[in-house]
């Protein structure tokens, strides 16, 4: 049988044609589409069966699965997650051990080519023991769900770049989902964690317009959330042009809210919307906090070099190479002037050079 | 390689390369110089001092001789300002102060962003007029050569460079990460030719200065 319709599935659940509506205005909006195309979000999803959804926890803290679900109230979160049947997602489902494992394959075989494979956590090419579940290795699992999927979403860092568990020296031998499979769409929603209306907003996206309509950076992140950098959107940015930073969490500027590029803000090089949907249902995000970004929705974020150093600060080496670089350059000079001496004294040696 | 690679490149190993190979290159240039064999002095010198006559050669080459006021005070005017510009715009700008602190370990107060943003502009300015006209200007043409040219460049090119990151341009469609390595890696390239072309003058032209105006001096000559 057919799943059923997500709108059919939204009234059984009490949603109304009101409430439904005002969830395809906020989906406009968060996707920056013009006013226009509710008519046609709704209609998208009014005709659309709840697409089945399956979640893979790999490597991963459950950070990304809590991010998602500590949404309050009745939120376009929720509301996303009534329009997609999550099938299976091992911290959240009831059932465990043989049954959710048959949850799984039952899922994966009913909609053989149609579902959307989430993934959070990053596969360790190591020791296959490093991470399993039911005694099956990440690679393995990811390869076999992959193979049906309609499309992959990696959620959070780790999916999407191997994040904490691939920082130097990686010792599970962590990559990406993207490092793995090759053949199927990959939608990265990096963060560590996302945030949850990203999650969502890319799910109502791949859900109302497929996955055509998704624009993608270098990095594989849909460019409506992933578009502009948190510097560019930052409420703190005139302190930067004015040239007014915190030179500690505890001075005046701190005080006063100046710019934290000097304590280490990354964010001038890092790409997410947490400065303009914020998190905790908008309450602020973490340079709203007085801390400056840590660039989790980059690349090797851990290995950036330290959270507090300036982006301007450099790695310059210890005293001890200065030490001896100058050394080397003293000796060459050495030589220099000792090659020059010889050269003025055979000058003076040769009698036609004589004065 | 992507830009945020490339950053992490040119803030890590080519910075530390570059700092290495300048600091390097400063004192094999100044050690050869050291090393160099000077002629021994038998005759008694023709002044009372030569380290007064040294210090006043120093003073007397920062002005402009009186035979060339009409002629050169403006140049030298222009020439003053944009060093000023540019040390100023490298010492004190607030985002290059974190550079200093990580090298050295102290830091100073930065002057505010309006006054840098005005003073990089001008010495941008002036620099590219001064280029241009070492193009039109038949001896400065004849005079000039690939040392000259590079170490224009090289001063300029932190200057655009710069200017971009700061005002978050993206040039070629560049990310603020790409801008931000282009500007950091100009700084690089300087630092790296500066002990072998003409901008070495930086860490001579003082001591050659006095060193002129004491040899000059010791045989009765005001350099």
């Amino acid at each position: 049988m057919d799943a059923p319709l997500v709108a059919d599935y939204l009234r059984m659940r009490g949603v109304s044609r009101r409430g439904f509506l005002k969830f395809c205005a906020s989906t406009a909006s968060l996707m920056a589409l013009p006013p226009m195309m509710i008519p046609q979000i709704a209609r998208a999803l009014e005709t659309a069966r709840r697409p089945s959804v399956i979640w893979l926890p790999f490597q991963e803290c459950t950070g990304c699965t809590e991010s998602i679900t500590r949404a309050h109230g009745s939120t376009i979160e929720q509301l996303i997650f009534e329009a997609i049947s999550l099938d299976y997602q091992h911290t959240l489902m009831a059932a465990a051990g043989e049954q959710s494992d048959d949850a799984l394959h039952e899922a994966m075989k009913l909609n053989h080519g149609k579902y959307l494979l989430a993934v959070d956590g990053s596969i360790p090419l190591g020791n296959p023991g490093y991470s399993t579940i039911s005694g099956i290795s990440n690679i393995d699992m990811l390869q076999e769900a992959a193979a049906g999927a309609m499309a992959i979403v990696a959620i959070g860092s780790c999916a999407a770049f191997g994040g904490i568990p691939k920082a130097n020296p990686n010792p599970t031998g962590a990559v990406s989902v993207a490092d793995i499979i090759k053949d199927k769409p990959i939608v990265n929603i990096s963060g560590c964690p996302p945030i949850p209306i990203v999650i969502t907003g890319v799910l109502a996206q791949i859900l109302t317009f497929g996955l055509a309509g998704l624009e993608l950076d270098h990095l594989g992140r849909p460019k409506v959330f992933y578009g502009q950098s948190i510097h560019d959107r930052c409420y703190r940015r005139p302190f930067y042009e004015r040239g007014q930073f915190a030179e500690s969490f505890d001075d005046e500027g701190a005080k006063k809210g100046w710019c934290l590029y000097k304590l280490g803000c990354k964010g001038p090089t890092t790409y997410n919307a947490c400065a303009t949907v914020k998190w905790n249902n908008g309450t602020s995000f973490p340079i709203e906090a007085g801390h400056g970004c840590i660039g989790c929705a980059e690349p090797d974020f851990w290995d950036k070099g330290g959270f507090y150093n300036a982006l301007s600060a450099t790695e310059w080496g210890t005293p001890a190479d200065v030490a001896i670089a100058g050394g080397a350059g003293i000796a060459l000079g050495a030589v220099a002037g000792a090659l020059a001496r010889k050269h003025q004294n055979d000058a003076k040696a040769t009698p036609e050079t004589k004065p | 390689m992507n830009t945020a690679t490339f950053l992490d490149l040119v803030r890590g190993p080519l910075f530390y390369w570059a700092l290495m190979i300048m600091i390097a290159g400063i004192l094999w240039r100044l050690s050869g110089l050291i090393y160099f064999r000077i002629k021994s002095r038998a005759a008694k010198p023709k002044c009372d001092d030569p380290v007064v006559a040294g210090l006043r050669t120093v003073a007397l080459r920062s002005v402009p001789p009186h035979e060339l006021v009409k002629n050169i005070t403006f140049l030298l005017l222009t020439c003053y300002a944009w060093h000023i510009g540019w040390f100023a715009t490298f010492l004190f700008f607030g985002a290059h102060l974190p550079l200093f602190k990580s090298v050295l370990g102290f830091v100073w107060p930065a002057l505010p962003n309006s006054v840098v943003l005005v003073l990089a502009a001008m010495t941008l300015g002036i620099l590219i007029t001064l280029w241009i006209r070492r193009f039109y200007n038949p001896v400065l043409r004849l005079i000039s050569n690939f040392d000259d040219h590079l170490s224009v460049f090289l001063v300029i090119a932190p200057l655009i460079t710069g200017i971009a990151a700061f005002g978050h341009w993206s040039p070629f469609g560049m990310r603020y990460e790409g801008i931000l390595a282009v500007h950091i890696l100009s700084v690089e390239l300087l630092m790296i030719w500066m002990p072998f072309g003409k901008i070495f003058h930086v860490v001579t032209s003082l001591i050659v200065r006095f060193r002129t105006g004491a040899a000059f001096s010791r045989r009765g000559v005001r350099a």
